[in-house]
């Protein structure tokens, strides 16, 4: 589904991807993991196109398309779906307005016709109920004074009414309390199907206690260090990232 | 029927007030410049009477010690009076005869604009179907205003018919000497509207200046009266979101509003003169003056524009509360893009006791434009417990337009409450971003955004109205991102 090979990022002419690779298949969730600075966010906003980064090298696939010639809004329309770490708030748009957009603007790009009135209802209130949010956004505008939980939860039902290919959580667990926590897992677990696949990125092993990944990557200054099955979540959790770092010293 | 040139010409001298005008078309059309002896040839073409002659020439005279003035923010070349010709009927459209001979660019702008077609064809000049021509609609509409008392004719047509109202109110909101721009406007005016919802009445459908009978154009000076007496109610829309082309470069409007005791006025306008290319040349220059007066206790006057148009734009639409217990309102979108200038906002002066003024402004500026926010709160010595709220948000779309507020506030009375809030922003990458994230393309993004930002204002506006106008934003602002 989605294949990366040797992938450079920059960003003001400061190198922060150097030289990934990742391949993720139908079906299975990624954990990516590591130390404040090695890249993960950043890895998460070049898949999505955000403009302030720029590929020097490499190459990603997308479902056999060149990610990286895509726009953002065509990379959506593909089915890539990124679960802000920082939602951004938009005053005065309700949020049904912008889910009705957004439903619409992929509609569109898939070649199909506009949502009925009738059936985005149907689907919100479905999908409200899964991330416990249950007539508490219709009439509010997106993510306007939203409390870190609820925007984090949003996210979620954005992601639940886009039914994306390829979902990225960008440390959706950061700032919330445990119930939140398991109410993002247990919207995510939901969701998870044969045919779809995520990518979690986190720092704390704590969110893979409700998600449980297939494979846990480390990531480390740029590059995939290590990856193993989530039992080395635990590891990292024990024993932090230093230990890594010494091993690849030892390696180079 | 075919007419020879001489049956023609008499035609038209017999059917007087046809347009307003008496005189046949082709003399329709006075010498360039102004002086006394213009003033009086539109006077007689327009056949006025005496008190209305005397009125322009006063304004002409007042207007000739006058200069214009320099405050404003904006920039453009000075109009030369002397190039201007004041008197020029309104040519009749060439008629067409489908839309299929419409300019495709205006075509397309109107179903962007989601205008109707009947409405397209109206607004093009196309000839009506009788089945379904709007006079049909103009008549039944006629009726219903009729049995309820209230006038809503062209201004030319006020003066003929009920000269008596004209002469009691015109000038009394706002004074021939008042400014420059409206000086001139009352020495030279050409037509405009007229409107009066007797007492006790509500008028049970907005007005629109587009189902006007006379429908001729009114020109570059246009004035219009509203009257709401006792306990009356009116909505007025002016204007249209169809783009307003036109050969005169300089307009100068009035509008005078008044409400007498427990009277509500709402005024909402959508204005898209031609703003220029994208380059800045050309466009109308639109100086107007607007002003309400609320005369009566508990009286109400509401101002909603949507400014999209014109090179430059020069109005304050304001309200006088001189009733006690009054009420003002001020809710406004002012767009620039390009290199349009607008200096725009509100006055809300304050006389009478408990007197409350709203004035919510947001602008939004693009490309290379300048758009200032210019209000004035003023709460006199008796006007006890006055109140007013501001609110005045910029918004910024790219990095070389400006985005200026200048609150004004002056309070006499100590136990007045004035609140001003004013905030700047720009449409941020990261919001941009998202909308794309979620599918959107730039623009869709973008006009969401901007639909959020002005919401509160569209709000106003009566239904159709505002989804026009809604679209209207959307086109002005088009590939200002990027």
């Amino acid at each position: 589904m989605l294949s990366i090979k040797n992938l450079k990022a920059s960003i003001e002419d400061t190198e922060i991807l150097k030289g990934l690779d990742l391949e993720v298949k139908p079906g299975e969730i990624h954990a990516i993991m590591g130390p404040n600075g090695s890249g993960k966010s950043t890895l998460a906003s070049v898949l999505a196109g955000r403009e302030d980064y720029e590929v020097t090298e490499g190459d990603v696939k997308f479902n056999g398309k060149d990610l990286l010639d895509l726009e953002p809004n065509e990379r959506a329309g593909e089915g890539l779906f990124l679960a802000f770490q920082y939602p951004v708030e938009i005053p005065g748009v309700s949020n049904m307005n912008f889910l009705k957009q957004a439903i619409n603007s992929i509609r569109e790009y898939k070649g199909e016709d506009a949502i009925a009135a009738k059936e985005f209802l149907k689907k919100v209130k479905e999908k409200q109920d899964l991330v416990g949010l249950s007539g508490r956004l219709a009439n509010r505008s997106v993510n306007e004074g939203f409390s870190g939980g609820e925007k984090k939860r949003n996210e979620i039902f954005q992601m639940a009414m886009l039914d994306p290919k390829l979902a990225i959580l960008d440390e959706t667990d950061s700032g919330l309390d445990i119930d939140a926590l398991k109410t993002v897992a247990d919207g995510v677990n939901q969701l998870r199907r044969k045919d779809n696949a995520f990518i979690v990125i986190t720092h704390y092993q704590r969110l893979l206690d409700y998600i449980v990944p297939d494979v846990v990557h480390v990531l480390s200054e740029g590059k995939i260090v290590k990856s193993g099955p989530k039992e080395l979540a635990l590891e990292l959790e024990e024993k932090g990232y230093d230990w890594l770092k010494e091993d690849e010293g030892v390696n180079a | 029927m075919a007419y020879t040139e001489t049956e023609l010409a008499e035609e038209l001298e017999n059917s007087k007030y046809k347009y307003g005008f008496t005189s046949k078309f082709d003399t329709d059309r006075v010498e360039k410049g102004l002086n006394e002896d213009i003033i009086r040839q539109i006077s007689s073409k327009k056949n006025e009477p005496e008190w209305l002659l005397e009125f322009r020439l006063e304004a002409y005279r007042n207007w000739r010690k006058m200069k214009e003035p320099k405050w404003a923010h904006v920039k453009y070349e000075k109009p030369k009076f002397d190039e201007i010709t004041y008197f020029a009927a309104p040519q009749p459209k060439k008629k067409l005869d489908s839309l299929d001979e419409v300019d495709p660019e205006l075509k397309e702008m109107y179903d962007k604009l989601g205008i109707s077609i009947e409405e397209q064809k109206k607004l093009a000049g196309v000839a009506m179907d009788v089945v379904v021509d709007s006079v049909s609609v103009q008549t039944t509409f006629k009726d219903k205003l009729e049995e309820k008392g209230i006038i809503f004719c062209s201004f030319s047509e006020a003066v003929q018919n009920y000269p008596d109202l004209v002469k009691k109110y015109m000038g009394k909101v706002v004074p021939p000497n008042d400014n420059f721009y409206a000086a001139l406007n009352s020495a030279v005016f050409t037509d405009g509207s007229f409107c009066y919802i007797p007492k006790g009445v509500k008028c049970p459908m907005e007005l629109s200046t587009y189902f006007r009978i006379n429908e001729a154009g009114t020109g570059q000076f246009e004035r219009t009266l509203i009257v709401a007496e006792d306990n009356s109610y009116v909505s007025y829309l002016e204007g249209c979101t169809a783009p307003m082309r036109d050969e005169n470069q300089l307009h100068a409007a009035v509008v005078e509003i008044i409400a007498m005791d427990d009277a509500e006025v709402k005024y909402s306008t959508v204005q898209n003169w031609y703003p220029g290319d994208k380059d800045g040349k050309g466009g109308v220059y639109n100086f107007v003056t607007k002003r309400g007066l609320c005369d009566g206790r508990n009286s109400k006057i509401s101002w909603t524009q949507v400014e999209t148009g014109s090179a430059v734009t020069w109005k304050y639409p304001s309200c006088i509360l001189k009733g006690d217990n009054s009420e003002g309102e001020f809710y406004s979108v002012a767009v620039t893009n390009n290199y349009q200038n607008a200096d725009t906002g509100t006055k809300m002066i304050h006389l009478g006791k408990n007197t409350r003024s709203l004035i919510i402004s947001k602008g939004i500026s693009a490309g290379f434009s300048e758009n200032s926010y210019r209000g004035l709160v003023q709460i006199n010595k008796n006007a006890k417990n006055a109140r007013n709220f501001s609110q005045c948000d910029s918004l910024l779309i790219g990095d070389k337009c400006g985005a200026h507020t200048f609150p004004y506030i002056e309070t006499k009375n100590n136990s007045s409450k004035v609140e001003h809030e004013a905030t700047t922003s720009k449409i941020g990458e990261d919001q941009i971003f998202y909308c794309q994230q979620r599918g959107m393309d730039e623009e869709q993004a973008v006009s969401l955004i901007v639909n959020g930002y002005v919401k509160e204002v569209l709000n106003k506006l009566p239904m159709e109205f505002a989804v026009e106008a809604k679209k209207l934003l959307e086109i002005t602002l088009e590939g200002s991102v990027g």
